[in-house]
């Protein structure tokens, strides 16, 4: 809406409104809100709430289709994946989705979308277009974490109870891999050349990053996490996001309050920012300007300054806000 | 869906003879079998196991005995046992560890066998015939002991039901891990929540049974250690009266208040009813308006089916997909003990209980278990360091440790017996 109202803007005011805007377009930020069953929705140049709509039980994971014509919605509590219009805000349709989807990842080409059904040990691969089950893949005990591989050729998933990153052939469906991680692993990030991956474990406190670049997958290092005056109890990294260039790991530490700031190049822990509290999800703006946290128990988001690791702003949303997409330029 | 184990329970509503049972695939796996996709899924599970898994899986034998002491029917009727109270917990904890060791190369099964407690001895011994040497242990502490005497030094033993700090103190014994909180864990949980909401001066009320005067010592010790104050004591005598009856709330309703009038300037009741006599009754009956707080009201519990945090609603969920009902306190503790083996196996490679042992005790060992914080092994008495859950019914009211309990190790280790305190020799502490 915003984007179409910018290009009806009078020529002549158009240098203006891009000085005043820098290089970021406006985008619509969505966030799910676990305990609200709705979705709070963004503009991410005003950062002010724009829309509000309903997205059935218990929404968790989130994400949107490469050409951003399509919203996707882990409604946890119905055991369905439920697909929104983002312009309009209106329930699509449905796609099964095995029972408790948790967290998917879609494939870069937009199809098909991999879920991790946490009740029931399984990745289920959907073809978004004719909303047919392609696979259900037995993985280990509550599977949450999903990523895609950016050839598109390997999913990751891991497994909470069983403590495993799951390497499973995109073309087979068979898991070729299992990598043992530290307790509790929550979620996968690759970095955008492929050669690196990043697991996260809750209760281990540690971030495993995996060369995957061999033929076979190896822990090459445990990133751990010290704030001082923080309970070492408390530093419990969930969501993961590597910038595009892999010079930046942003790690959210849940409960700590804060998303850790890291050295793509060293692993090394840089800084700490404050966020609100018990972050959980991120998200990145399409020019990675801007890092958007989910905060579950202050009911917020956080808005940190890429470039200058700064956090900027905080805006009040819905309850218990979980996961985070931005629509596509 | 999962049919009745069959065994003694202590309910006093004995379902039949002790019967042994051994599960390897499980009743949710058979479930399954309703699913269309089934052929397809377990194509592909076997597949999978195919490439990652050696051909030949190595077995890790488990069990659960669980001696039943016959006592008479609980004083609210929604606390009667299930007949698979414990054993249910163990076959979810050996349905996690199964499907993680099909990526490992690790298959588990696990026995459970209920006993009268005079038949315990041998029930052990039928267990070690046939090769199990890591094995879960629901009793009372006296039985406890003997089994552990009986067990020697081949096998492990995890108590997930004896609460009793001796065998975590000067009776420990090497072969046995405690999962089970300790007494003085629970009712330093307590304490330490009436000392934040500022509640320091106590009317403990306690039972005439032993396990009720250990507990009233627990409290007592508790106090001093955290700087409240037992303002004055009662004993509330077992002469045998009506547990339920008819009229049986007239007469409560005439006595408690009588028991509990002319008391000390008190803050909160705490009641040490380990017996299960009278606690329930003190809610709402007590002379003055007063919380209540330890066997009734406010509890210390290692678990409860309302609490979610910390995924905890997904496990919930599991455990009532596989058993139709809540967990309860005996099932957490049999899960925690499979999982401290499944974690242990899985980490070590090895499945002997010498080997169990050591990496259960190591610095590398830690366990995930829907408390919030990894739960690891005390080295010096082989206890769980765990979080408390306090509890009034419905909801999770709040965990222990709390906030301000500082320790130079672990604030879990504010609870119950700490290393400078102990006088447990046989972890060569």
């Amino acid at each position: 809406m915003l984007k179409s109202a910018m290009a009806l803007l009078p020529a002549v005011l158009m240098p203006a409104v891009l000085m005043f805007a820098g290089s970021a377009e406006a985008n619509k930020v969505f966030v799910s809100n676990e305990r609200g069953n709705n979705v709070t929705v963004l503009d991410s140049q005003s950062w002010k709430v724009i829309a509000t709509f309903p997205a059935g039980n218990r929404p968790r994971g989130i994400t949107i289709s490469p050409d951003g014509k399509e919203l996707y919605v882990c409604a946890s509590d119905d055991d369905t994946v439920r697909v929104f219009d983002p312009e309009t805000y209106k329930e699509l349709h449905t796609l099964p989705s095995g029972p408790d989807p948790e967290l998917f990842a879609l494939a870069p080409s937009g199809n098909p979308l991999y879920i991790a059904n946490e009740d029931d040990n399984l990745v289920t691969v959907v073809d978004v277009k004719t909303r047919q089950v392609l696979a259900e893949v037995p993985v280990g005990v509550e599977p949450e974490g999903v990523a895609v591989s950016p050839d598109a050729k390997t999913i990751i998933n891991t497994s909470e109870t069983t403590n495993m990153a799951h390497f499973i052939d995109a073309a087979t469906y068979k898991i070729v891999h299992n990598v043992l991680v530290d307790q509790r692993p929550r979620y996968a990030e690759f970095t955008a050349d492929g050669k690196k991956l990043y697991v996260s474990s809750e209760i281990g406190g540690t971030v495993s990053v995996i060369d995957v670049s061999a033929a076979e997958p190896k822990i090459t290092r445990k990133i751990t996490f010290e704030v001082p005056g923080v309970l070492p109890e408390w530093l419990q990294p969930v969501g993961v996001k590597a910038t595009k260039d892999g010079s930046r790991i942003f790690v959210a530490l849940g409960p700590a309050n804060r998303v850790a700031v890291i050295d793509g190049e060293t692993d090394e822990v840089l800084d700490y920012l404050l966020v609100g509290q018990r972050v959980w999800q991120m998200a990145f703006t399409p020019g990675e300007e801007f890092l958007i946290t989910t905060n579950g128990n202050s009911n917020d988001v956080s808005i940190i300054d890429v470039k200058a690791e700064k956090v900027i702003q905080s805006v009040q949303v819905g309850e218990q806000p979980w996961g985070v997409v931005v629509a596509p330029n | 869906m999962l049919e009745a184990i069959p065994g003694r329970v202590r309910s006093g509503f004995p379902s039949g003879i002790a019967e042994k049972r051994t599960v390897r695939a499980t009743p949710r796996f058979r479930e399954k079998g309703k699913c269309p996709h089934l052929s397809g899924l377990l194509a592909l599970f076997w597949v999978a196991m195919l490439v990652t898994s050696p051909s030949q899986a190595a077995e890790v034998k488990t069990a659960v005995l669980r001696i039943d002491r016959v006592v008479g029917p609980p004083i609210s009727r929604l606390d009667a046992p299930p007949a698979d109270l414990g054993f249910a917990g163990a076959m979810l904890g050996n349905e996690d560890n199964r499907t993680t060791g099909a990526f490992t190369g690790m298959d588990y099964t696990v026995t459970t066998q209920a006993v009268a407690p005079e038949e315990a001895g041998a029930a052990l011994d039928g267990l070690k015939a046939e090769g199990i040497g890591l094995i879960a242990v629901i009793a009372e502490g006296d039985i406890l002991k003997e089994l552990s005497e009986k067990a020697g030094p081949g096998v492990l033993l995890f108590n997930a039901g004896a609460r009793d700090d001796g065998l975590r103190d000067a009776d420990c014994l090497a072969n046995v891990l405690h999962v089970s909180p300790s007494r003085s864990m629970l009712s330093d949980s307590i304490v330490q929540f009436l000392m934040w909401k500022k509640w320091p001066r106590i009317l403990l009320i306690h039972g005439s049974h032993p396990e009720d005067r250990l507990l009233a010592e627990s409290y007592r010790k508790s106090a001093a250690k955290f700087g409240a104050k037992i303002v004055e004591e009662r004993e509330f005598v077992d002469t045998g009266g009506s547990r339920r009856t008819d009229t049986g709330h007239v007469m409560v309703q005439k006595q408690i208040p009588v028991f509990t009038q002319e008391a000390e300037p008190y803050d909160v009741i705490v009641a040490a009813d380990e017996a299960g006599v009278f606690a329930p009754y003190l809610p709402y009956h007590s002379w003055d308006p007063r919380p209540i707080a330890g066997s009734a009201g406010l509890r210390p519990v290692s678990w409860h089916p309302a609490h979610e945090a910390w995924g905890a609603t997904q496990f919930q969920r599991r455990f009532e997909k596989l058993t139709g009902r809540y967990m309860r306190e005996e099932d957490y503790q049999a899960w925690l003990a499979m999982r401290v083996i499944g974690e242990a196996v899985t980490r070590s490679g090895k499945a002997d209980p010498a080997t169990v042992r050591a990496y259960a005790l190591s610095k590398d060992f830690e366990l995930a278990a829907f408390k919030g914080q990894k739960l690891t092994f005390r080295t010096w008495n082989g206890q769980l360091r765990q979080p408390v859950l306090l509890t009034e019914g419905r909801v999770t009211v709040s965990v222990s440790p709390q906030d301000g309990y500082l320790h130079q190790h672990s604030p879990l280790d504010t609870l119950g017996i700490d290393a400078p305190e102990t006088a447990c020799q046989a972890f060569g502490g």
